[in-house]
């Protein structure tokens, strides 16, 4: 009997899991097959080879990183404190002054990049004459609420008393800053880390909202697409999908077995 | 002293976030087609647009039907795939809940070109469907689901259910009357974040859509591209509209919430 009964509530995830398996897993392996054969079909390495070797290429995977870590560091810089101050102030209803801060997670992407770009036409006049400039700032318009909630949620569960134990023990503001607050706080950094590297480089929607002319990984896949090169649109795709792997194995050193964040807020 | 700094640099964030769409807001409300510009008369013209020019409408209620199918799909899926994983073995558990993590890590474009590449280049679906566009969209949304699912199953209090077995409920009732009920919270929340996961998107769309079909991300991208200014117009509409729904609906969700933490305290 109850093994029976096991069996009929296991069964329910049937679905779900052939739902994964076939899409899911199956592009992925599609995605492998396709990087490595040419267009008739038979096996190559050409495709690898052209994409390590031509100057264009690989350009603009080094540009697409330099974007990406410039724009994570500038958040980085503005919402370690703003979610410091946000977590560790008296204000009764704190959580509402978060929710001001993380609104715009909610506002369609696009609707928001339009609304910089008129601003920044208006600051700018010219907008496509500061290319990397302006890929950064679209970058931290877009990607900031990502950063602040995952930190805000570490500092949150910053344990008072460690604090306190650091400045009786005589260490003073900075250090007990520096040795006890930052290393306590790293999941969060790398959990806002994570999701904002990984999108700030392939987010090519951004760069063409604001007239840009400059490339990064997203607008190759895009531009192979336009051009039905499935085979290079393929290999861009497993090197960046190869990037996302190495960035969650070493992620998931550092990980507070805290899923997404926008689950966590919802 | 050091308070004042903090606040101002509280504002100076909240100014960054939230000059370009209050500037777009205000300017929604005018005669103006150049943001910067001069601002002429008040109208609601913009607004009227919106809903009078065929095409915008159609676009937007595209958007939120397609996000309202596939957010119910994705949540029976989730929540039927949550609780059979969870009564499942080690293994299954952990091939599941990595294969999940897939979609959630990867960059959306990549989702999205594989999908375009299995489905429209090999399998050659027609785009023209809806086929790879309403997957698309399933494969984004489902793993969020059930990630917002799973936390309410470890919760839960098994005895209920062998309870109502052992009261003589079957198996089957027992799942839909008692485990049901207890996720409905986790289910709820999925749901939402499924909606706005799927308005949101644009990469997935844009390899998997029909070519006359837009959602309003790929639609304001082109009309960035384009130079209609009656449609970029209305646009600073839309996005105003949007922030005020977003508001609204962020306020009430949480005055619920905070009234039910409220009166389950009162209750304890």
């Amino acid at each position: 009997m109850m093994k029976g009964l096991c069996f009929n509530r296991k069964h329910l995830c049937i679905p779900y899991a052939a739902f994964l398996i076939l899409f899911v897993i199956a592009p992925l392996i599609v995605i492998f097959y396709y990087a490595f054969t040419n267009g008739q079909g038979n096996f190559t390495f050409d495709n690898f080879v052209n994409f390590f070797t031509n100057t264009n290429t690989i350009g603009t995977l080094l540009y697409g990183f330099a974007v990406a870590i410039v724009t994570t560091l500038v958040c980085l810089i503005i919402a370690y404190p703003t979610a410091y101050i946000l977590a560790r102030s008296k204000f009764k209803k704190k959580y509402v002054l978060l929710l001001l801060f993380i609104l715009p997670m909610w506002i369609n992407f696009t609707l928001r990049i339009t609304a910089l770009k008129e601003i920044l036409s208006v600051l700018e006049g010219n907008i496509s004459a500061y290319p990397f400039l302006n890929s950064v700032i679209g970058m931290t318009y877009d990607f900031l609420p990502f950063m602040i909630l995952p930190l805000y949620t570490s500092l949150l569960k910053l344990d008072n008393s460690l604090l306190e134990a650091a400045s009786d023990l005589g260490a003073n503001k900075f250090t007990v800053f520096l040795r006890v607050t930052l290393p306590l706080s790293v999941p969060g950094i790398v959990s806002g880390v994570t999701m904002v590297l990984l999108p700030s480089m392939t987010n090519y929607v951004v760069l063409d909202m604001l007239y840009n002319s400059t490339f990064i990984p997203g607008s190759l896949i895009f531009s192979y697409f336009s051009a039905y090169d499935w085979n290079n649109g393929s290999l861009i795709s497993l090197v960046l999908l190869i990037i996302v792997f190495i960035v969650t194995l070493v992620t998931n050193r550092f990980s507070d077995n805290e899923k997404d964040k926008r689950v966590a807020i919802l | 002293m050091k308070k004042y700094l903090k606040v101002i640099w509280l504002a100076v964030v909240l100014l960054f976030i939230y000059i370009p769409i209050l500037v777009l807001a205000v300017y929604s409300l005018t005669e103006a087609t150049v943001v910067g510009g001069a601002m002429g008369g008040f109208s609601f013209e913009n607004y009227i647009n919106l809903f009078k020019n065929e095409e915008l409408r159609n676009m937007i209620f595209g958007t939120i039907l397609l996000a309202l199918v596939c957010a119910c799909i994705s949540t029976v899926l989730a929540a039927f795939g949550a609780i059979g994983t969870y009564y499942s073995r080690k293994l299954t558990k952990t091939l599941i809940n990595t294969a999940n993590q897939i979609p959630v890590v990867n960059a959306d474009i990549v989702t999205g070109f594989s999908l375009c590449i299995l489905m429209i280049v090999m399998l050659r679906v027609s785009k023209d469907t809806y086929i790879p566009l309403g997957i698309g969209h399933i494969v984004l949304t489902t793993p969020f689901v059930y990630l917002s699912i799973l936390p309410k199953l470890k919760q839960m209090d098994n005895s209920l259910y062998e309870a109502a077995l052992d009261l003589g409920a079957t198996p089957a009732q027992a799942l839909f009357k008692v485990v049901l009920p207890q996720l409905i919270p986790g289910i709820l929340s999925g749901f939402m974040l499924a909606v706005t996961l799927s308005l949101d998107d644009y990469f997935i769309t844009t390899y998997t859509k029909p070519s006359t079909f837009d959602t309003i991300s790929t639609y304001v991208v082109n009309a960035t591209k384009g130079s209609q200014t009656e449609v970029k117009t209305a646009l600073w509409a839309l996005s105003t509209l949007i922030f005020l729904i977003v508001i609204v609906v962020v306020v009430v969700m949480n005055v619920t919430s905070s009234k039910k933490k409220e009166a389950k305290r009162e209750k304890i």
